[in-house]
């Protein structure tokens, strides 16, 4: 029983783990909110879904997701965080905002508001151990999340842009140091952000076999909470908080009713950002924000 | 009441992680004097005015100011008790007008009058802005924003500012900073008259040597955080220590 | 007057009162993206008290407020240890929670909501929207608010010119948090029913989306936005299915114009209603 919360605790954090780094590779380098993230994610399971209905396999509906949401995120870019990137944190949250609220009506007036459902069963088979079971697509959104963060990782590591990236979370000006221009870092961060974005919200879509146009808000909130959790400006914290924040939520939902998550979920995160603002794995203290 | 101490340090000692900005600093301010804080860079002038306001809490030793102990205070009890200040890099509020600023800093009065509109309620608030800007000679001005002013006019926004709170001690931060030698000869006579004619005590950071020189009754220098030497001016200008302290550098 | 402008009319009023919520935290440069939350505290606290225990409306208002003000105060202190976008995600999880709360509280319903409440006419609402403005308004030119503006522009240069600056924050957010309280217990009597969706994140949002709409430097400014939000999708309704895409266009395009919002001080000057004191 624990293990199987375990497991599909492990399911929903690898989702979370996309999407707050999501948030994160734009946070921690341009140190802004992009409210839009949530509704990247939403568009790119309504693209997958669609695609699959359409018949193509599953990896050309996830490319099919992530260039939809990789798109959009870098059209946000250049509409939304370049003509106002000079102005407190506040405008680019809203203007980001403007952003959602388009994207969420272009969705609806294209696929209607009603949930999409996948109309037949994709990857249902599951796997059982014992008193365990695995469904196939659990090991899908698992896989698929692993594989990601690993590609993410050795671009970050090792490539030169990504050196810049990581020099930049740390410190805005050293990456001009490094050579790398600033704007092509922005993209960067903006589309590969809109990649994770993507991945996750095929991969909730099919998890869930099913999507409306409304999921962004709620566990796009979720996700800024993993975010936190892991420390906003160190990327990776959010390997180890996503896949906690997912435990957390399962464990909570089986033994206090599914209500309580939110407040246990949102606590921890209100902690974490009063007592450890560098996030659960710690290291120097981030800086605490600039002023509205 | 000239002659009594106004603000005393006793070995006042701040640490930042392994350096030490101040080191086991003694001495004492009297009243009704102006007097001057002079050293190289880097000296720990500035961190003594923050210890002072109460930015920063000494690591070790006292300051106390008329004889009460001021050490630990929150900056804004220790304004309260009369200790004004103004900023080396001029801190104005970018969102007000210069008459505005006037008003800010003031106490907070009797009774309620600070909630109603500054221009019904609150007379004895705008007197003394009033006061206060024709002294600096700033009537004209009320209206501006204080933060599009020219460098020297948003010094002496700041000192009026300053000056609104009804001190009994005036901390300047290098006050002459970016002024020419015209405004600086104004403002000597300035800040003489506010000695004069309000009773002030004035403690002042300046590298413009000239201008504390001529200034100052008296004379505290500063190196790595230690006072080594003070006195009158025509002393501490004799002074062999201070001069060597004063050899590297380009001042 | 046709039930249609007044339903819009008292949807104006209740949001001017969230967004002069927004408005005055903001004032010290708070961002609060969970005043939503302090609404609901009010909504459910003035409902209950009007349902079960037969409190008059006015009362019940008074005591929504306090209650939501205390609950602020309490958010305040902690909230003095974070900035800018930090502070912003700590109020928005106190939002959610306060949320999550009510939908697990079963003496007001939890999920399934709450009703039973006395209908307020809009003219109640406005009595409250205008009176509430007009003392922000008076408050604005007082002494005490250029205390706030300090904060706001240079926090450690207001406490050492000798301003409280812990004193002024948990203030203006115990104050605000009243305000909202206010306008949630106005918008429970206004919609009869309420459930803890309707105090989430998007309604945060939406007051904050008034003041910086409107003009985040003066309280007309929370009046101004909260029009402009409830009626710009009423006049966009010839766009039929794209009004939503319009809106979310027209908030970027101003957001980019004008930063500091439609009205500012100088615009306030400009046309003749700020006196320059």
């Amino acid at each position: 029983m624990l293990l199987q919360q375990l497991i599909n605790g492990l399911t929903l954090g690898a989702v979370y783990t996309l999407i707050a780094l999501s948030f994160s590779l734009v946070m921690g380098i341009l140190g802004i909110l992009n409210i839009a993230i949530a509704e990247l994610f939403m568009l790119a399971g309504f693209i997958g879904i669609t695609a699959l209905m359409a018949g193509l396999p599953f990896p050309l509906a996830l490319a099919a997701g992530i260039a939809g949401a990789t798109v959009a995120s870098v059209v946000i870019k250049f509409v939304a965080y370049d003509p106002v990137r000079s102005s407190p944190v506040i405008t680019p949250l809203l203007t980001t905002l403007g952003c959602s609220i388009i994207i969420q009506n272009v969705v609806v007036n294209y696929w209607g508001s009603n949930p999409l459902q996948l109309p037949f069963e994709f990857l249902g088979e599951r796997l059982r151990y014992g008193p365990i079971s695995i469904g196939s697509m659990q090991i899908l959104v698992m896989a698929t999340s692993v594989a990601s963060v690993a590609v993410l990782g050795f671009m970050i590591q090792r490539t030169r842009i990504g050196r810049g990236l990581r020099a930049a979370a740390e410190n805005r000006d050293v990456a001009r140091l490094l050579g790398v221009s600033a704007e092509r870092l922005t993209i960067v961060a903006f589309a590969l952000s809109g990649v994770l974005a993507g991945i996750a919200g095929v991969l909730i879509g099919m998890h869930y076999a099913a999507i409306t146009p409304y999921v962004g808000v709620e566990t796009g909130l979720k996700a800024i909470a993993v975010m936190v959790v892991g420390g906003v400006t160190r990327i990776w914290g959010a390997l180890l908080a996503g896949p906690l924040i997912g435990i957390i939520e399962v464990m909570t939902i089986a033994h206090g009713g599914s209500q309580i998550r939110d407040l246990v979920v949102y606590g921890l995160m209100i902690l974490i950002l009063l007592i450890r603002p560098q996030g659960l794995l710690g290291g120097r203290s981030s800086d605490t924000g600039q002023r509205v | 009441m000239t002659g009594e101490t106004l603000l005393s340090l006793d070995r006042a000692t701040k640490r930042f992680g392994g350096i030490t900005a101040l080191d086991g600093l003694s001495f004492n301010v009297t009243q009704g004097e102006i007097v001057g804080v002079i050293g190289p860079n880097g000296a720990g002038k500035t961190t003594l005015f923050n210890v002072i306001t109460g930015a920063y809490t000494l690591t070790s030793g006292t300051i106390s100011y008329r004889g009460q102990s001021i050490g630990g205070l929150r900056p804004h009890r220790i304004a309260g008790m009369g200790i004004a200040r103004t900023f080396q890099n001029i801190r104005l509020f970018a969102s007000m007008t210069v008459w505005e600023h006037l008003l800010v800093a003031q106490p907070r009065g009797n009774g309620w009058s600070h909630l109603l509109p500054a221009a019904m309620g609150d007379k004895a608030a705008r007197r003394r802005a009033e006061e206060v800007l024709t002294f600096f000679g700033l009537e004209d001005l009320r209206n501006r924003d204080a933060a599009t002013l020219p460098y020297g006019l948003q010094r002496r926004v700041e000192m009026a500012r300053a000056l609104t709170a009804g001190p009994r001690l005036l901390l300047l931060d290098e006050p002459v900073a970016g002024m020419n030698a015209d405004e600086a000869e104004e403002l000597k006579s300035l800040l003489v008259a506010l000695r004069d004619q309000m009773g002030l005590t004035i403690l002042l950071i300046e590298h413009d040597m000239s201008f504390v020189m001529t200034l100052c009754e008296y004379l505290f220098v500063l190196d790595f955080g230690s006072k080594i030497g003070e006195g009158t001016p025509t002393v501490v200008r004799r002074d062999p220590k201070v001069l060597s302290a004063y050899l590297g550098d380009d001042e | 007057m046709s039930t249609y402008f007044a339903g819009l009319l008292a949807d104006i009023g209740i949001l001017t009162l969230g967004a002069l919520s927004v408005y005055i935290i903001l004032s010290t440069g708070q961002l609060s993206l969970g005043n939503a939350g302090f609404m609901g505290i009010g909504a459910y606290s003035a409902s209950w008290l009007t349902v079960e225990a037969g409190v008059p409306m006015t009362l019940a208002v008074v005591i929504a407020a306090a209650v939501s003000g205390v609950v602020g105060v309490i958010v305040g202190f902690p909230a003095l240890r974070l900035k800018g976008i930090y502070l912003a995600m700590a109020t928005l999880g106190f939002g959610e929670m306060v949320r999550s709360f009510f939908l697990n509280f079963g003496p007001t319903g939890g999920a399934a909501g709450y009703h039973g409440m006395q209908i307020i006419s809009v003219g109640y609402i406005w009595a409250w929207t205008g009176g509430l403005v007009v003392l922000v308004m008076v408050l604005e030119r007082s002494r005490l608010w250029l205390g706030l503006r300090a904060v706001h522009d240079d926090e450690t240069a207001a406490e050492l010119i000798g301003l409280d600056a812990v004193a002024l924050k948990v203030g203006a957010f115990g104050f605000g948090a009243a305000m909202a309280g206010i306008s949630g217990a106005l918008f429970a009597h206004h919609h009869l029913y309420i459930e803890p969706s309707n105090f989430g994140f998007q309604h945060s949002i939406e007051l904050v989306l008034a003041v910086i709409l409107g003009g985040s430097t003066i309280a007309p400014g929370s009046i101004f936005g909260a029009g402009l939000l409830i009626l710009l999708p009423e006049y966009l309704r010839f766009l039929a299915d794209w009004r939503l895409a319009a809106f979310g266009t027209l908030l970027i395009v101003i957001l980019i114009v004008r930063r500091q919002g439609i009205l500012d001080r100088q615009l306030y000057r400009l046309i003749g209603f700020g006196r320059a004191s």
